[in-house]
């Protein structure tokens, strides 16, 4: 990547993230939304980007993380079946301390958690390729929200009521806004550095040639799960915040949305570019900007606009926006040829 | 006597009913070009991937320095030093020539700091300078990998391989679909791989003045049987290879 292209993004981006709130009130919810799409394609191109797995099951481990996140926010004070079994007779009430060691704990909680189902779901379903794989994830998506929804200790299909947050909604909301984009920030500095590593080259091989990489002597179902599991951590923490956004939390529609937010983080992702790090970034910002922009102005119209986004971006413009530019400035991107020291 | 590095004995293959390889024995000296030939559809290739493990043999066994190999797996018998190329060339192509070799860096010790660990050390980019300019490459390092010319490729998936730092090496037609000038180069570049770096080699070949001015022991496949063994002289004039060439039964 161009360091000086990345510099003319970072800045703009970061005054844009931290002033928002503040300039933009009214919208600080869409914006922390936002980041947190950001991150769901930040980290889908972990995996269908850099690794080329394409899986469409990412949101299990978003669902995951909310779910561990709950039961860390409240099992540390109440007794979770009675709880879940009351249906909301039961208000606890914590205290400030309460409700912030819960919070910090469920979110770290949380990302842990998904990172070992991650681990524990990639040595069975990493056997699987192509489209396979994506069905093989879709599969554990929807079976995750479906099971949720019969187990009663979690709540079930009524689901769980969140601690709720000590102050202001205003005050809530600036918490969470600021969260979501510190998490999204964590996401990008992570990858950006995973990618630089060897762990990049890596999943970059796997991504064009696994069986030559086994060849190579390549540890690649090890190389495999970290993706998957480092993917997950950050999802899992983006759970977490969800979660606590919203309030209540129910498997179906607000842990494991399989087919909007599932589907999002796949269609941001290939509308930015994918196996690139800014391409997710810029997708999600693209994609988002125009979805909320069509739930304004066109209400009912804006499952369509969406539609044919995904349509142009899949028929005309594989590469997405980093592709593109990839394509038509390759000087740019240190794509040369030099003859400097050929031939000595 | 000579030390053998690889020992293949009585080595059977079947696919469905087809039998690939059967009862296939060789013996590829340690430091040395061997050369294996065959018609097209002899079980060159199958022994090539029972060998480096990419299928289960169906009996026999196959040894590397001694130690059975017949029953582990395509990672960790290169992990032992034997590396294969391919016949249809494989390389990472979305990446540049730079990022090829630096992920074929040996994988014998990698531990889990390792793989998050630096790609460019100081070290390793001399080194894959050294073997880009070693196989003609260098100018282009920085280009996809996948937009280089078919033979340039053969070259950077050989100069990965040296990268890797083997013992052995298992070539699968190395010379095939690169121009007749190009083909000198290589055959200098493999010879020097074998005297320079010690790298054993066992090499498929069809070209036969290539393999003829390579190899100092060939091994000839027809039909899936080892047909006959010899110095380069003796296989050239070995009746048997003559008629199986021929396609005389």
């Amino acid at each position: 990547m161009n360091k000086n292209f990345s510099m003319k993004l970072h800045f703009p981006l970061l005054v844009f993230g931290i002033a928002a709130p503040l300039v933009f009130p009214a919208l600080q919810y869409q914006i922390a939304t936002l980041w947190i799409m950001v991150l769901f394609a930040l980290t889908w191109d972990v995996m269908g980007g850099q690794m080329g797995y394409n899986s469409l099951g990412n949101i299990l481990f978003f669902g995951i993380g909310m779910y561990a996140s709950a039961l860390m926010q409240i099992g540390q004070f109440a007794d979770i079946a009675a709880f879940t079994a009351a249906r909301g007779a039961i208000v606890i009430h914590y205290t400030d301390a309460q409700y912030y060691q819960g919070l910090v704990l469920g979110i770290l909680c949380s990302g842990f958690v998904a990172s070992a189902c991650a681990f524990a779901l990639g040595w069975t379903v990493f056997g699987l390729r192509g489209p396979y794989f994506a069905i093989g994830t879709l599969g554990m998506a929807l079976a995750a929200g479906e099971l949720m929804g019969t187990w009663e200790w979690v709540g079930g299909g009524s689901g769980i009521a969140m601690p709720v947050f000590p102050g202001s909604s205003e005050a809530k909301g600036l918490t969470f806004y600021y969260l979501s984009f510190a998490a999204a920030i964590l996401t990008f500095a992570a990858l950006q550095w995973i990618y630089k590593t060897r762990f990049g080259l890596a999943i970059n091989a796997i991504r064009d040639d696994e069986e030559k990489a086994e060849a190579m002597g390549i540890h690649t179902l090890r190389y495999k799960s970290f993706a998957w599991a480092i993917s997950a951590f950050f999802l899992g923490i983006s759970g977490a915040l969800f979660g606590n956004i919203v309030g209540y939390i129910e498997p179906l529609e607000v842990a494991f949305p399989t087919v909007t937010f599932g589907i999002f983080m796949v269609a941001m992702t290939l509308l930015g570019g994918k196996g690139t790090l800014w391409g997710p970034v810029l997708g999600a910002i693209l994609f988002h900007t125009v979805k909320e922009a069509t739930w304004t102005y066109f209400l009912g119209w804006q499952w369509v606009a969406l539609g044919v986004l995904i349509i142009i971006n899949v028929v005309f413009f594989q590469q997405g926006i980093m592709g593109w530019l990839m394509d038509k400035f390759p000087e740019k991107f240190g794509i040369v040829v030099e003859d400097k020291g050929a031939g000595k | 006597m000579t030390d053998y590095v690889i020992e293949v004995s009585g080595v059977s293959k079947s696919y469905g009913g087809v039998v690939a390889n059967h009862e296939v024995s060789m013996q590829v000296p340690v430091g040395k070009i061997t050369g294996l030939i065959g018609p097209n559809g002899s079980g060159k290739t199958t022994l090539f991937n029972s060998i480096v493990g990419y299928h289960p043999i169906d009996q026999g066994s196959i040894k590397f320095k001694g130690q059975e190999i017949s029953n582990l797996r395509v990672p960790q018998i290169a992990r032992l030093g034997l590396l294969r190329t391919f016949q249809q060339t494989r390389i990472y192509s979305n990446m540049n020539c730079i990022d090829n070799m630096l992920i074929s860096v040996p994988t014998r010790n990698m531990t889990f700091r390792g793989m998050f660990g630096e790609r460019d050390a100081k070290a390793t980019m001399d080194e894959v300078d050294h073997l880009l300019d070693f196989v003609g490459l260098y100018g282009k390092r920085r280009l996809r990998s996948g937009d280089l010319s078919f033979g340039q490729q053969k070259l950077l998936e050989f100069a990965m391989a040296l990268m890797n730092k083997p013992e052995v090496l298992l070539l699968d037609e190395p010379t095939a679909g690169i121009n007749p000038t190009l083909i000198n180069g290589l055959i200098d570049r493999l010879r020097r791989a074998n005297e320079e770096f010690g790298i054993t080699l066992l090499v498929i070949e069809h070209n036969m003045r290539v393999i003829m001015n390579m190899a100092e022991s060939i091994y000839c496949l027809a039909h899936g049987e080892m047909l006959a063994h010899g110095a380069p002289e003796d296989i050239q004039n070995d009746q048997r290879v003559i008629d199986a060439y021929l396609g005389a039964h």
